[in-house]
């Protein structure tokens, strides 16, 4: 066991350092000076230079490069060039907004999908079956923006139960999580119906296992061996599937952020990115790199302690 | 707790107090967020559209028709050779930090500007300061090298406006100027509110709060406006939208001219751009209408020169190139292109450049010249277009008022080299009275547009899009800014 984490510990520094490398230069290569974005089409080649030594772009890029790791390690992440604050406190300030958001939208999805893929799954070929296929395909197939217009159309505008957008903060927790319904619930929808159907195929192959079928000799009826034994075994698809969804709803929702005018991280790469604030963009993507690594490395020490043979094969 | 506390305190005492009157607090959306609050040291226009006047004032400033009024100055002298300017100032200023406003800060607040390793946007307006020196707290003596017609209007810039030493370090995140609004908080990515100053040193403003919310998507925005979330849209991005609005009771439209030319730049001294003959056939092979109606939908006026039409000095020249596809084959044929030719046309984000790219395209195939576009984000078209000036065409609204001195710059990125034009802008430039700057601005006009040095297109439009009962807002945007100073509701 402490081999394997060793492994896979080396495994996730590489991988870090690998990252740091590759988001530095992909950044740093993408045309456009962040100086005379700021400046504007007026600005005198003086005043570029003056704010390009400000900024510490008249420095080799190695250089830079060193500084940025070496900060990051000691918990600074520099200061944006834009917006003149330390980039750990735009990310702290984004990340209540976003995080939540993510979590918002996971309960839902997983409250949607478990009770529509089981219902599917034990009455096959019914009509519950073919209805929620049919809900969950449209699900998949159209894109969570336009559920978000519709519902911004319907329970904004006309209903007005809700605000078109914009986050209040979380000095009243009720306002906040309203403001986050309608964005968490477009959110949710698509991976609704991709987590529903994962959890009824995933169900069904379990139907289908030998296990399953000692369990109804012994007597139980088939709802019972679907509770109390299909459903379990199913999880373990569906949780790894959670847990790549969670990766995409922190950092995927830059379009929902968008239609939601809501401060999150997706919104702040964007801002970030036309105005080529790459200190920001850099430390950003970065950290979330850091937080899919991270995730990884627990999923695999979690499958060792389930699953033993992982263990011994490294 | 005890700032939710004090603030359902002071807004229940607001409603209290506010009893039948007016509503005394105001939600203002714009496109773009301010990247930071110093307007002396980026060229972003939302710091403007959220700051001028509201937070920070002027020697001199805009009013909402553009004309160039007294600001912290009171009145100016200005010496017989054109070169001494005389500021007196408004006794009783001081900083939303209690610190007075005097002589020192604007001396401080010009020298800053003009410094070596200053980084404001438009230092070319400090160019021509030799000295700034303090007669007494009220009194300021500026002295250029020569002399300078357009200085009291350069003063009137946001990036002109008057800062003070004891806090210019944090102006970035805690801006601290002399007007009737007093920032008050920034959640990023959100919003941000300004307060009363109720130490105002002019007339107070009606408002007791104002919100700044930042909206950039089109849908979004309307869905914010119908929703009834915001109280007026400044910029309102959406123009498909506006005649939903006009019909709508709830809402007022106003829709206003800015000092954004819009125009399809040219290389001017890229072949075969360098022909005045390939020149003149683009401006007669343009449809300023179609453009208008199919990228603006209807919003915007034709223009005939780099010039804002609402500015009493503008020359209608919109004759020298009309749209006329016949005669602009005809003048390409001329040149020794009848087959036409290939060209780049390179598009930044905006709207007005990408609808109106591909109408222009099409218009120009009429012709034979096959227009190949690319899209481009603004940093790249900064980097390609305006600094390498590896471009054919492009279109590009310059939004900067009175702007027509950059046809003297043979390096601008149009690249336009003539002697005679530059000899007129430094005569303009000694030149103060109203009069002789008429005429030398109407020739200057004139000479451009008939060296069809770009594609005049069309002024861009401003729309703002309100509740109905909101009095005083700006019609047009002769700088970047949502003036609150005067704005009210109607009981």
């Amino acid at each position: 066991m402490i081999r394997y984490t060793f492994a896979r510990l080396t495994s996730l520094i590489i991988s870090l350092i690998v990252a740091s490398l590759v988001i530095f230069s992909v950044i740093e290569v993408i045309p456009g000076d962040p100086a005379s974005f700021m400046l504007g089409i007026n600005a005198r080649e003086d005043t570029l230079a003056a704010l390009r030594s400000e900024m510490g772009l008249d420095q080799p890029l190695a250089l830079r490069y060193f500084d940025w790791v070496i900060g990051m390690l000691q918990g600074d992440f520099g200061n944006s060039w834009t917006y003149k604050t330390p980039v750990s406190e735009l990310i702290a300030d984004r990340i209540w907004v976003s995080l939540p958001l993510a979590i918002y939208a996971l309960i839902l999805s997983t409250l949607i999908a478990f009770p529509a893929g089981i219902l599917a799954a034990s009455r096959r070929g019914g009509v519950s079956d073919v209805t929620i296929m049919g809900a969950t395909q449209m699900g998949v197939a159209i894109p969570n923006f336009w559920f978000a217009m519709i519902m911004v159309l319907i329970f904004a505008i006309n209903l007005r139960w809700f605000s078109a957008g914009g986050f209040p903060g979380w000095s009243d927790p009720i306002q906040g999580l309203k403001s986050l319904t309608l964005p968490a619930i477009s959110l949710a929808l698509p991976q609704a119906a991709i987590l529903a159907r994962i959890m009824r195929s995933s169900l069904l192959d379990m139907l289908s296992e030998d296990f399953i079928r000692t369990a109804r000799a012994k007597g139980l009826t088939r709802r019972q061996a679907l509770w109390r034994h299909a459903v379990r075994n199913a999880l373990i698809p569906v949780i790894t599937i959670i847990g790549l969804q969670f990766s995409f709803l922190l950092a995927g929702g830059i379009i929902i952020e968008q239609i939601f005018f809501l401060p999150g991280l997706g919104r702040l790469i964007f801002q970030a990115i036309s105005a080529r604030d790459l200190i920001v963009v850099e430390s950003v993507v970065m950290l979330l790199v850091f937080t899919v690594i991270i995730v990884n490395f627990a999923v695999d020490i979690t499958y060792a302690i389930v699953d033993p043979r992982l263990r011994r094969k490294s | 707790m005890h700032k939710l506390l004090l603030s359902v305190t002071v807004s229940t005492f607001a409603l209290i107090a506010g009893g039948t009157s007016a509503q005394t607090d105001i939600t203002v959306a714009i496109q773009l967020e301010p990247p930071n609050l110093d307007p002396t040291g980026g060229a972003a226009q939302a710091i403007d559209s959220v700051l001028y006047s509201n937070v920070f004032e002027g020697l001199t400033r805009f009013d909402g028709d553009g004309a160039v009024v007294p600001g912290l100055a009171k009145d100016w002298d200005i010496s017989g050779d054109g070169t001494v300017y005389t500021f007196n100032l408004n006794s009783g200023v001081t900083f939303h930090d209690g610190t007075s406003m005097d002589a020192e800060d604007v001396k401080f607040s010009l020298d800053r500007a003009r410094s070596e390793d200053s980084t404001n946007a438009q230092k070319g307006l400090f160019a021509g300061i030799t000295d700034v020196t303090v007669i007494d707290p009220m009194i300021i003596k500026v002295t250029l090298d020569q002399p300078n017609g357009s200085f009291l209007f350069n003063m009137a810039w946001g990036d002109a406006v008057i800062v003070a030493a004891e806090s210019i370090e944090n102006i970035a995140s805690n801006p601290i100027g002399t007007g009737a609004f007093e920032f008050s908080d920034w959640v990023q990515g959100d919003r941000l509110e300004l307060v009363r100053n109720d130490d105002y040193w002019g007339t107070p403003a009606v408002l007791e709060t104002a919100t700044f919310r930042f909206i950039s998507d089109p849908t979004a925005a309307f869905a914010a406006v119908m929703a009834e979330d915001v109280d007026v849209f400044v910029g309102f991005p959406a123009p498909e939208n506006l005649p939903q609005f006009e019909a709508d009771s709830r809402f007022q439209v106003l829709v206003g001219n800015t000092e954004g030319e819009t125009i399809l730049s040219t290389n001017n001294k890229m072949p075969p751009f360098d022909n005045l003959l390939v020149r003149k056939a683009v401006a007669h092979a343009i449809d300023r209408q179609a453009i208008i109606d199919g990228a603006m939908f209807g919003y915007g006026t034709p223009i005939g020169t780099h010039f804002a039409p609402h500015n009493p000095d503008y020359v209608d020249l919109l004759a020298n190139s009309p749209y006329d596809p016949v005669k602009a084959k005809a003048f390409l044929a001329e040149a020794g292109f009848p087959d036409g030719f290939t060209t780049t046309l390179k598009l930044p984000p905006p709207s007005y450049a990408r609808r109106g790219g591909e109408i222009i395209a099409s218009q120009l195939r009429q012709i034979g010249i096959n227009a190949e576009i690319s899209n481009l984000e603004w940093s790249q078209w900064l980097d390609e277009v305006f600094k390498a000036k590896d471009f054919g065409l492009s279109i590009v609204s310059h939004t900067e008022p009175m702007d027509i001195g950059i046809y003297a710059n043979p390096e601008y990125y149009f690249q336009y080299d003539n002697a005679d034009f530059q000899a007129l802008m430094v005569e303009l430039n000694a030149t103060a009275d109203p009069a002789g700057r008429t005429a030398l601005l109407a020739k200057a006009q004139k000479i451009i547009s008939e060296d069809y040095v770009n594609g005049y297109l069309f002024e861009l439009a401003v729309a703002t899009v309100a509740k109905a009962g909101v009095r005083g807002l700006w019609v047009n945007q002769p700088t970047a800014a949502v003036d609150l100073t005067v704005v009210s509701w109607a009981d």
